[in-house]
Parts: structure tokens; sequence; C-alpha cells
């Protein structure tokens, strides 16, 4: 079956098998290795990207599903040189060790900072609990969404600290 | 010109661009040319016979271009070895062929592999084979195990291991003192499953013209993995290339060598194609290592002011059904030895027996025996001062080794190299307010909350280590490491280490280590591992022995270059190198600062070569190998509050303070990162996590969606602060943090659970701590009207 599919600003158009999933879509048919497969269940989030702008477990759709769609992935995160807030607030606050969920981890938060640009602890806690990280502990990870909220804040001029 | 202090510096990770812009290179995202994909069929069977495997339907099917079993692999790919045989415990090596041949021996045991140009069809082939088993009883209990007639392997008796001993002391003796109270407590310290988040990959490729087999693998230690596959493959090893690029985690589950590796490297050279193999996460499950695993009866000899005269522990460990590459060094020496944890205690007395069962192999899972260990000091520590109605930190404190007593030698043997135990507890004590918080406890308990205030102290022992001392312990290898540090013509640097990071940071802290030492910029260094071409040799990433040992031989490699630069900067400044000060990267004459050059300059010249001290080779490196004379021991306190609903037996973390002394700090933010990540694997034994099989021996806990991997949402922010003591083990005196957190943990938790039900008189709870054994241990206890 043929898809037609947009990723990260780029229209790509492939044949593939019905059965084939989104992550695998990406990262075999478009080369696009940064989305990571951690499990067969959908538990993990290694897979996480931005399908129309909301974050999804791109395991758990066919690539046929997204036929039309829009879709960001963690090499579409960055602007050239210059990093994603988000991505800049991983790097500054440690928020990743081995960095094979990273991407999807970010990614989640990007969905999260969409929708609530000023997160308080808990809600950050609980906004990535479809992401898991077995090196981190977390605690870096919701240093870096704070601060990618602040910096993502003052780049929009909108007051931030509010709960 | 001020001086930039780089040792020490909280810096941002050298490693970190690739991996948040997605563009590192994880062993799946390779691909190759001509690439083919290589699908496992595993045993659905703990324990049974096979009595014909049809492959004619697979083989059929479409794009599969072969599918092989265990006969075909007869004479060409040997039994995977086991790597430390530890001696003098009537160690059993029953062979592990690649593929089952008579008999499969767990859920999970590789019968054939199935190679097909897709992923997707070669999937679909291995639905196709058909295997006919006759299945057999399983056995799954260690103590069954002991007793049963079902064997594991033939020819091991009892379907015993091993059978290990360490004794310092008399522990009779002490237990007959007049006055002793004998402690007595079992302890379960359950299964685990590592889940590293990236799942085991392999891809090899075979180059019939030179005869050499790549191997990118999702390894610990790529040089180790080298040395036994050419073993296994009777490929010679300067024809074996191993490389683990970036890989995803770890804690320890990527340390051993396992079947898929070996299978995978043979069809690259049977196929003459590369050939890719990624695990499911349902076959990380069954396939990959599983950790701890120990029933314990332990036995602790108290006098009534508290010191602690004896510890004697029976400990059952489980093997599952093969052994492992380490496995054999994990309940025993890495357990056993460290028994003492950080305090006097005279009398040790401990015996291991290791157990086959028909479940997934055990071996090193973060922290590997010493929070086992630590575990059973803790609860054991705990129970004592419950018993003698003391304070749970008072009882430590009288205990603990005096800081004045280092080195200080164990009853097992062993001697630690410096420590200042008691200031770490202060630090964590005062950090907790732990006066204080007993007082809200008390206020808490009349309002019919139950909080609890739990501690553990803990020593680690890491940064093997002594190849010597590990060669007498039955490693098949030693534990030094290597490291080059080369300037380039231009005055960059490359930094070449043994040691195998995979998300612990040394990319950046060995960077910090040469450019304090050499005076470069840190963006000038790049610190290159994981390929056995590139790196003389190395044991790789494990046992919190990275920075220790794999960063000391950076720091001995960067002192071979600086005395090299210092002699051509000597020679064409026309002094003697003793009258040369180098300082931020630059030499110059003493007393006359505007005589110098950089070494950068030195760099070039060494390379130019025109002018270099009479017999001087050209060019400039330093190599080194550091064999260090002792392990490392870091310690620290950790102290947590929880809160226990006793309606629904739910825990909840309120507080987790944790001080650990690690030795000199490198990176500030780069330890951090190691304790949080610690700390929160420990806690989630304590709490959620656990492998559980039937009967049958099957994994209950199969997939990703019915273990509990920890989420962000169960944890607060953990409190945590540092004491410093250098190691005079080596120059840099830096000790390992990478398992610290999770030794720590596991009993702080536990102990502070078991502090919130003391009012209903709960003594102990196995863990996890699960809402519903919290619950029924409320119901069924006697003091279970109080809630």
């Amino acid at each position: 079956m043929n898809v037609t599919v947009t990723v990260n600003g780029v229209r790509y158009s492939r044949d593939v098998e019905p059965r084939t999933l989104l992550v695998y879509f990406l990262r075999e048919h478009l080369g696009l290795t940064g989305t990571h497969v951690g499990c067969d269940t959908s538990t993990c989030g290694a897979c996480t990207v931005l399908l129309n702008g909301k974050a999804v477990k791109s395991c758990t759709v066919l690539a046929v599903q997204a036929e039309g769609a829009q879709i960001t992935t963690v090499e579409g995160l960055a602007q050239g040189d210059r990093l994603h807030p988000i991505q800049q607030a991983f790097w500054d606050e440690h928020g990743l060790q081995c960095g094979f969920c990273t991407p999807g981890m970010m990614l989640a938060a990007v969905d999260l900072l969409q929708r609530n640009p000023n997160p308080t602890e808990e809600q950050i806690r609980h906004a990535l609990e479809g992401n898991l990280c077995r090196c981190t502990g977390y605690q870096h990870i919701v240093n870096a969404v704070q601060a990618a909220a602040r910096a993502m804040s003052a780049a929009v001029g909108a007051p931030s600290g509010g709960e | 010109m001020a001086v930039t202090q780089v040792f020490g510096a909280r810096v941002r990770r050298r490693e970190d661009p690739r991996l948040i812009r997605g563009t590192a290179t994880y062993t799946d995202d390779l691909t190759l040319h001509g690439l083919c994909h290589a699908v496992f069929v595993r045993s659905p069977h703990a324990h049974a016979r096979i009595r014909r495997i049809d492959t004619s339907r697979a083989k059929s099917a479409p794009g599969v271009v072969a599918v092989l079993t265990g006969a075909d692999l007869e004479g060409k790919v040997n039994s995977i070895p086991c790597g430390w045989q530890v001696p003098n415990c009537d160690l059993k090596t029953p062979p592990h062929p690649p593929l089952a041949r008579d008999k499969v021996r767990y859920v999970g045991d590789a019968v054939a592999v199935v190679v097909a140009e897709s992923r997707a069809q070669a999937h679909d082939a291995a639905a196709a084979v058909e295997v006919d088993y006759e299945v057999l009883p399983a056995v799954v209990d260690m103590e069954a195990a002991l007793r049963s007639a079902t064997l594991v392997h033939d020819d091991v008796p009892q379907n015993r291991v091993l059978l290990w001993s360490v004794k310092g002391g008399d522990f009779e003796a002490a237990a007959r003192e007049p006055g002793v109270r004998v402690v007595r407590q079992r302890l379960v310290n359950q299964r685990l499953i590592p889940n590293a988040m990236e799942p085991r990959a392999a891809v090899a490729h075979y180059n019939p013209g030179s005869g050499e087999l790549t191997l990118w693998v999702t390894s610990q230690n790529p040089h180790i993995a080298r040395v036994i596959l050419s073993g296994v493959l009777g490929l010679p090893e300067h024809k074996l290339r191993v490389i683990a690029p970036e890989v995803g985690g770890g804690f320890g589950s990527k340390i051993p060598v396992y079947p898929e590796e070996a299978v995978v490297s043979h069809l690259a050279v049977r196929l003459g194609r590369p050939v890719k193999w990624v695990e499911s996460r349902r076959e990380n499950y069954l396939g990959t290592i599983h950790g701890r695993d120990h029933v314990t009866d332990a036995e602790m000899a108290v006098r009534p002011d508290g010191t602690v005269t004896g510890l004697r522990v029976r400990t059952l460990a489980n093997f599952g059904a093969y052994l492992s590459t380490a496995a054999p060094a994990i309940p025993t020496i890495l357990y056993g030895l460290v028994l003492s944890g950080p305090y006097r205690i005279p009398n040790i007395d401990c015996e291991v027996t290791g157990v086959f069962t028909n479940t997934t192999p055990t071996d090193a899972y973060r922290g590997a025996g010493r929070p086992e260990a630590t575990y059973v000091l803790e609860r054991m520590m705990d129970l004592a001062a419950r018993e003698l109605g003391l304070d749970p930190a008072e009882i430590r404190r009288r205990n603990l080794i005096p800081k004045d007593q280092f080195p200080y030698t164990v009853a097992t043997g062993i001697t630690y190299d410096s420590g200042d135990y008691a200031r770490a507890l202060d630090r964590a004590l005062e950090l907790f307010d732990y006066r204080r918080a007993r007082a809200d406890q008390e206020a808490a308990r009349r309002q019919g909350r139950y909080l609890g205030i739990g501690l553990s102290t803990y020593v680690e022992i890491c940064g093997a280590g002594p190849s010597k001392v590990v060669g007498s312990t039955g490693f098949s290898g030693g534990l030094w490491e290597s490291a080059v540090v080369r300037f380039s013509p231009t005055g960059k640097v490359t930094v070449f280490t043994g040691t195998s990071p995979h998300g612990q940071g040394e990319e950046t802290t060995f960077a910090q280590i040469v450019a304090q030492e050499l005076g470069v910029p840190l963006d000038d260094v790049e610190v290159l591992h994981g390929d056995t071409d590139s790196i003389l040799m190395g044991w790789g990433t494990y046992g919190s022995r990275t920075t220790p040992v794999g960063g000391t031989a950076v720091y001995l490699a960067a002192q071979k270059v600086k005395e090299k630069a210092a002699r051509i900067a000597a020679h064409q400044l026309e002094v003697s190198a003793d009258d040369l000060v180098f300082e931020n990267g630059r030499f110059h004459v003493r007393g006359a600062p505007d005589r110098g050059m950089t070494i950068q300059e030195v760099s070039l010249q060494a390379y130019l070569a025109w002018n270099l001290p009479e017999g001087m080779e050209p060019g400039l490196e330093g190599q080194a190998n550091w064999d260090p004379s002792n392990f490392v021991f870091p310690f620290g306190t950790h102290v947590c509050l929880v809160e226990v609903d006793p309606e629904t037996g739910q825990v909840r973390i309120l507080r987790y303070v944790a001080v650990d002394d690690c030795g000199r700090v490198i990176n500030p933010l780069i330890v951090d990162g190691q304790v949080h990540g610690g700390i929160v694997q420990g806690v989630a034994q304590a709490l959620w996590e656990f492998a559980q099989y039937d009967q049958a021996g099957n994994l209950l806990t199969g997939t990703m969606s019915d273990y509990a991997v920890p989420k962000a949402a169960w944890f607060p922010k953990f409190e945590c602060d540092r004491t410093e003591t250098p190691t005079p083990v080596n120059p840099l005196g830096v000790k390992g943090v990478g398992e610290t957190g999770t030794i720590a943990a596991t009993p702080c938790v536990v102990n502070a659970v078991m502090d919130a039900l003391s009012p209903f008189g709960v003594r102990h709870v196995d863990m996890p701590l699960l809402p519903e054994r919290v619950w029924r241990a409320i119901r069924q206890s006697k003091g279970g009207s109080a809630a």
C-alpha cells in the first residue's frame, strides 16, 4: 500500500506492507533511526513521535493510519544548529544517560508543554507516565522539562512561574 | 590568567548532542548492503526433550535465507563458556549449547534460528518451525530443586551449582557469649529483570577476502566478548573485531556473552551476508539474564549495648538454567565477602548454595551481590535494634568502623581503603532533620497516620580490581585497564579507553581528566571506546570500575604525554626540563614567563620531528595500563520517610535523603545522575519489581506491562549530598558511584516501611512491599486491630 506523509517538513511517499508499524516505517523506510523501539507492548514510550502535533507511540500506529499526516520525530526538533528548547534543557540539566528513551521522552515533554506551558512538578511526572527511563531516576528529566518550560515561556514573552 | 578547574566542574556531557538530536548509532540503527535478519525460535516449555524439529515449512516461506537448528551448529559453534570459575566450591559447569540440542531448560531457550530478507519475513517463517517437545517436569523453586529427582543438567546432582563459604572468626562462640542475643530472620531477595531500555542486538559482517568478522553488539565489554567469541567460533582473535556502538543501558545485563551473538556471528560467515538480530522486549525478559533471587536465613549476634559480634548467613542463590558469564562470582565473592558492610563484625560465617532451576539464567544486575549482602545486613541491623529497643541510627553508629582505623581488614579478609562512615551518617541525619522527623512521626501516629523512617548505612566494594586477586577468585581474565592519550599535529587530543561506557558519561569525565592534566580546552578532547580494533585492551564497564580503574589509566597516559612534551619543550627552549613550569597548557622557563611553548606547539614539533632531543621517537602520545592495588570502597547513608495507608497497604515515599561518598568527584552533575538512577532501581526492588514464575516455569511477569518498571510519578525529588574521602588506591582519589544508590536504597525503604508498620507488631515482610502484602501483614499481625 502507498503511504504519503510529511515527516519533519519533508514529504515522503513509500509502498509498504499493510502491517508496517509507523515506527518501522520511520526507521527502516525513511532511515530516521532516532525513534527507538524499546518494547512490544506500547509500554516504554521510546518510539514516541508527534502525529499532527500530538504525542503518539509510533509502535501502536500503522504506517497507513498516518496517511496524509504531519509527523515530527527527534530529528525534526532542532532547526539547523539551533536546538529546540527541550533538547537544550535535556543537555543542560543532564536529563539523559544512555539516551535510548530520550527522543521519545523529549517529544512527550513537547506535547505536555504545548498543552500546559507551565506545568508543576507533579504534572510533569504524570505527563511522562507513558515514557520509561531506566537510567536517570527521572529527577534530571523533570528538571529539564521545567527548564524548557521556563525557556519557552520566556521566548514567547509569556509570564512564567505560574502553577 | 585564571586557571580553569575542569576536574570537579559541573560540565554538560559531551556525548549528549548526538543523543538529543537522534543521530547516535545504536546497534539496531546499523544498516549494511545485503543485510538479512535473524529471528530465534524459542522454547515455550521450561523443561522438555526435543523429539524432532521440522524446518521444512519455514525453509520454503517467502524471503527465507536459512533455517538452522542446534544440529547444524555441531562442531562450528562451541558451547558458551562461563568466564568466572570460582574455585574451591565444587562448581559445576555443564555445557551451554548455542542452540538447545536434546533438551530445552527454560522458557525462551533458543532451539532454531531463521534468517530472511526482512525482519517480518523472518518472524513469519519462525512461526512455521515445528518443534515436537516431550514436556518434562520443571524445577522452579530452589529448595524443591535441591531435593528433586528432576535434574536441569543430568550430570549435576541435586541441581547444585556450587557450595561456597567464607568464615572469619567464630560465630558459634560469639553467639554463646553470655548476654548476647541472636536475632534471626529469613529474607527473600526476589528475582529482578534488568530492563535496559535498549534491548540486546547484534549485527555481524564477514569479509571473505580478509577473513575478518566484525560484530557490532550491545555489550558492556567488547574485548571480553572478542576473547570468548574467538573461542566459541574457532576464529583467531585478530580476525574478529567487536564493536559496542552506542549502547542503551546495561545494568549488568550486557556483560555476558550470549548464544545469539555467537550464532549471528556464525551466520554471517556461513551465509556470506551480513546478519542482524534485534531482541524483542518479550525475548529480553526470557533470554537476557535476570538478577538477585536469593533466599537467606540470617542470624545476627548482638550484645545488649547494640554491639554486633557476629553474622551467620545461609543463602540459596538461583542460577537459572545455565551458568552465565560472570554468574558464579555474584552470590559468592561479590556477596559473602562484603557482608561486614561498614561495621566491625569480628565473626562472620557465610555459606552459599547455588541452584540450577528451569528459569532464565541469572548474572550481574546493578550492584551484583552487594545489594543482596547489604539488604541482609541492613535488615538485620534494624531487627536487632528493634529487639534491643535501640534507635536504628544509634545501633549503626555504635558499630561503624571509626575513621582512624583505615585501612581496615574485615572478618571476611578484604581490606577497606578509606572512609569516614560516621560523618556520612551524621550529615544524612542532619539533612533529614532526624530528631524532628521522629517527633513528627510520633505526632502523626497519634492522628492515625503511619509514617516510617528507614536508614541504611552501606559500603560498596567496587573498582575491580587487582588482577592477581580477581584471578585467584576464578575470573578468566585481568581487571586492569588501558588508555592511550594521543595528540594530533594540530594539538587536538584523542583518548582511547578500554572501558565501554553506555550512559555513565565517561566521554565527559575522562575528557575532564585530560583537559585538567594537559591544560587543553575540554572541547579539544575526544574520548573513544568500544572498538577492539582501535583499543589495545580493556575489560569493560561494570562494577563501578570505569572511573577508578579506566580513569586512572587515562590520567597516567596523560602524565606520560606531559613528560615527553616537557622534554621536547626543554630541548627547544634550551633549558633543562627541571627549569620548566607547566601552567594552563603552556611550558615556560621558570622566572621567564615569556619564554615558552604551548602544548599544542610542542605537539606540532613532535610530529614535524625537525628538532627533537637526540634519540627521541617522533609523535606525541602516551599509553598506560593500570592495575590497581586494591578495590575501592564508596560508602554512605540513605534515609527515607514513607507513609503507609493501613486501609490499602499503599506505600508512598515522602522524602529521600542520600549522602554518598565516592571519593573525589570529577563531575557532580554526572554523579548526581548516577545516584538518582541507582536509588530508583533500589526503591523499585523494595516496593514494586519482581519476576514471578509459575510452577511450570512460565514467566508470569513476562512483558513490560506485567513487570513494574518504575515511572516518574512514583517518586519525590531526592535530596542528595556528599562527603568526600579520597581513596589512596589511585592517584585521582576517585571511587565508583554507579551502584551505590541501588545498594543503599532497597533496605532503606524496606526498613522505613517496617518502621511504619511497627505499631501493628509487623516484624518483616518480604519484598516487593506491594499493597496487598502490606495490607495482609497488617491484618495478620497481632496488632491488626490498631487499624
